[in-house]
């Protein structure tokens, strides 16, 4: 007979999960879990300094390591600024598993000090949620938790413990099994035929991987089956790294920032083959216009993707890797060669312009510099702007789980917690984060965690004082009037991250950037690498918003 | 697609949709809200619970509409709902509660 508290207990069934890292903040409603975490010497609590920090590194381990991870906040304020890393997990599918804290159950709809209804207000944001009456549910919730984290499309997952559920004694026999994920699907052969007849018998298909292909990790496989049919292969922004970009099927990534030449072979396509992608309206522009002359073979492990902005023909509802390996068997080798000479056509005559690519003190040639300078171990981590878009386009990524960028919701203060959270999960690897002057100033506070954890987290700060990609689009957009996107005092960042203690050094000033970007990156530990950029330059080409494909600007 | 629905264009067919779920304080707010953010209207709803008091019975009353098949898989997605049946509106149960609202 075993008997602790219900906060004993959460970290029991969080050990037994193989968690190793937790990051968060605690406050009144969660000290009795902290508490705990305290006598506990296998769980390393990493302290944010903001609550939707710590989501954000729970995101990063979990986009490194493809396994659930946790974040903690207590209740009230706590749990309400975790809300939007919990958010942007669940538009990319990410696995993780926050634990909150709440007023105790008598108190619960009294307006208690800190109390929110944190179920109520994650619903819509969860994949599920859960609030704890009883510790002795806790046996069974937090292996469900986990369970639904990981199962099918991945997803986040809420658990609201109240403080006295906290203290609450439990008794019980066993530990409950160690949650894995459900079975897959069952592969529908009829439909594999069928789309295996389709690629056959198609003259121009195109391959088009999302996020879905990493999450079930079959980007090899994904890579054959590109191979065998010889299919032409674009990425969303979330599959960049699926297929290496200089493979010489793959066409790069489509969309509102893809190139021309992407968007143009997509719409030659006589059939597309959508594979754990979901027709997000930032890949594919106007629906009604996008791949008009193509059908769509569409596979993903959500059946509630299928159908759901375009009608396929053929919809596989199935995990990624296993219906890769069914197809392989029935796909005729085909070299495609008018296909392919066609494809390569576009692609010398419309390819993505990167202007001044030797210059590691321009957009571009600063992505090109960092590349340079490492090897393809390295994970390199974005916020949200036209950085990250410069980044999306311009680094040869090779490999999955090689980039990790907030794609769904676009959230600005993703990066440097990311990163940090990146580098937590995978300590050899160097973590680099894109970041803008506006978005890093979203949770620049996690300075002061990376220098207290003393990761390899580098922060590559392309500093243009302004919101660039909102500057860009009033620009573009609404009659070249700027309102609220640019800054009229600039920040000095070097001064700011060596008051968080980072490293710090500056690309305007250094005689040699290229060998001072080189040495900031290979020296070991946190540092910020400052480069302005020119407010003026835009990330082109522009699918203008709600326009199609084709319609590109620039 | 559209998401606003006026009733008068609205197809006039309704459906009987009876949802199995996990009989817990919270599973409404997961189906409602799904409903609501999509503004597809919900004409009438019944809960009660099973012989077997962990799960529950919910009965909707809905529209037709092009939406219907995307609505009845994000309601399957839900962890709680243990299964979903589709039925046409002859479907006696609002038949009958009519007489209540009478
Ligand atoms: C939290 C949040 N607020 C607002 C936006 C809208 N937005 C998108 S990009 C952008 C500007 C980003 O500026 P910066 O980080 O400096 O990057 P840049 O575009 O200059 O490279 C804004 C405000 C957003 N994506 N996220």
């Amino acid at each position: 007979m075993m008997q602790m508290t219900g906060a004993e207990l959460i970290l029991r069934l969080l050990e037994r999960q193989g968690i190793e890292t937790v990051c968060g903040i605690p406050g009144g409603a969660i000290l009795p879990f902290y508490d705990a975490l305290g006598q506990c010497d296998t769980i390393h609590h990493v302290l944010a300094r903001h609550e939707q920090g710590g989501g954000f590194m729970a995101q990063g381990m979990a986009r490194v390591s493809g396994k659930p991870e946790v974040c903690l906040a207590s209740s009230g304020p706590g749990a309400t600024n975790l809300v939007t890393a919990i958010a942007d997990a669940k538009l990319d599918s990410i696995p993780m598993v926050a634990i909150t804290g709440q007023v105790p159950l008598g108190m619960i709809g009294t307006d208690a000090f800190q109390e929110v209804d944190t179920y109520g207000m994650t619903i819509p944001l969860t994949k599920h949620n859960f609030l704890v009456r009883d510790a002795n549910d806790l046996l069974e919730v937090i292996p469900e938790a986990f369970r639904i984290a990981m199962s099918g499309r991945p997803g986040p997952v809420l658990v609201d413990v109240p403080k006295d559920v906290q203290c609450q004694m439990v008794s019980f026999e066993d530990y409950p099994p160690v949650a894995v994920p459900n079975a897959l699907p069952e592969v529908d052969l009829l439909a594999i035929e069928k789309a295996a007849e389709m690629i056959n018998a198609s003259e121009r298909p195109v391959l088009y991987l999302g996020g879905g292909v990493i999450h079930s990790g079959a980007s090899h496989l994904a890579v054959t089956l590109a191979e065998q049919g010889g299919l032409p292969t674009t990425m969303t922004l979330m599959a960049l790294g699926t297929m290496p970009i200089d493979h010489p099927l793959s066409i790069g990534m489509l969309g509102m920032h893809g190139a021309r030449y992407t968007n143009y072979v997509l719409e030659e396509a006589d059939l597309l083959i959508c594979v754990g992608a979901r027709f997000d309206d930032r890949a594919i522009g106007k629906a009604a216009e996008f791949c008009p002359r193509a059908k769509i073979i569409h596979v993903d492990i959500d059946p509630a993707e299928l159908h759901k902005i375009k009608t396929a023909h053929v919809g596989i509802t199935g995990d990624v890797t296993q219906v890769i390996e069914a197809l392989l068997p029935l796909v005729q080798v085909k070299l495609r060669e008018p296909w392919l000479a066609q494809v390569a056509d576009l692609k010398q005559r419309f390819p993505l312009a990167k202007p001044d690519l030797d210059n590691p003190r321009s957009h571009y040639g600063l992505v090109q510099a960092v590349a340079d300078a490492l090897d393809d171990e390295a994970v390199i981590a974005t916020d949200v702007g036209q950085h990250q878009m410069w980044v999306a386009q311009a680094y040869p990524f090779r490999r999955p789980r090689q980039w990790l960028t907030s794609g769904g919701l676009g959230t600005m203060g993703f990066g440097l917690p990311t990163a940090i959270g990146a580098a937590l999960a995978a300590p050899e690897r160097t973590v680099v984060c894109f970041t803008g002057d506006g978005s890093l100033k979203m949770n620049i506070q996690e300075m002061a965690t990376l220098a207290e954890e003393a990761l390899n987290v580098k922060i590559v700060l392309m500093n243009n004082n302004s919101l660039g990609l909102v500057y860009q689009q009033q620009s573009m957009f609404y009659g070249k009037r700027p309102v609220a996107s640019k800054y009229k005092r600039a920040v000095n960042f070097l001064k700011i991250a060596e008051g968080f203690g980072l490293d710090a050094v500056d690309l305007d000033t250094a005689e040699n950037p290229a060998a001072t970007l080189a040495e900031a990156l290979q020296r070991p530990g946190p540092c910020l690498i400052h480069c302005s950029i020119d407010r003026e330059e835009f990330v082109y080409p522009m699918v203008p918003p709600g326009a199609a494909n084709t319609e590109m600007i620039g | 697609m559209s998401m606003v629905i006026e009733r008068e264009t609205a197809a006039v067919t309704k459906v009987v949709l009876e949802l199995e779920v996990a009989n817990h304080a919270g599973v409404m707010s997961h189906i409602c809200g799904l409903f609501a953010r999509r503004a597809f209207n919900v004409e009438g709803i019944l809960c009660m619970p099973l012989a077997d008091a962990s799960r529950s019975r919910i009965w909707l009353l809905v529209f037709e509409d092009e939406r219907l098949e995307q609505m009845i898989k994000q309601v399957e997605k839900l962890e709680d709902v243990i299964s979903v049946v589709r039925h046409g509106a002859e479907h006696a149960v609002f038949e009958r509660l009519e007489t209540f609202f009478r």
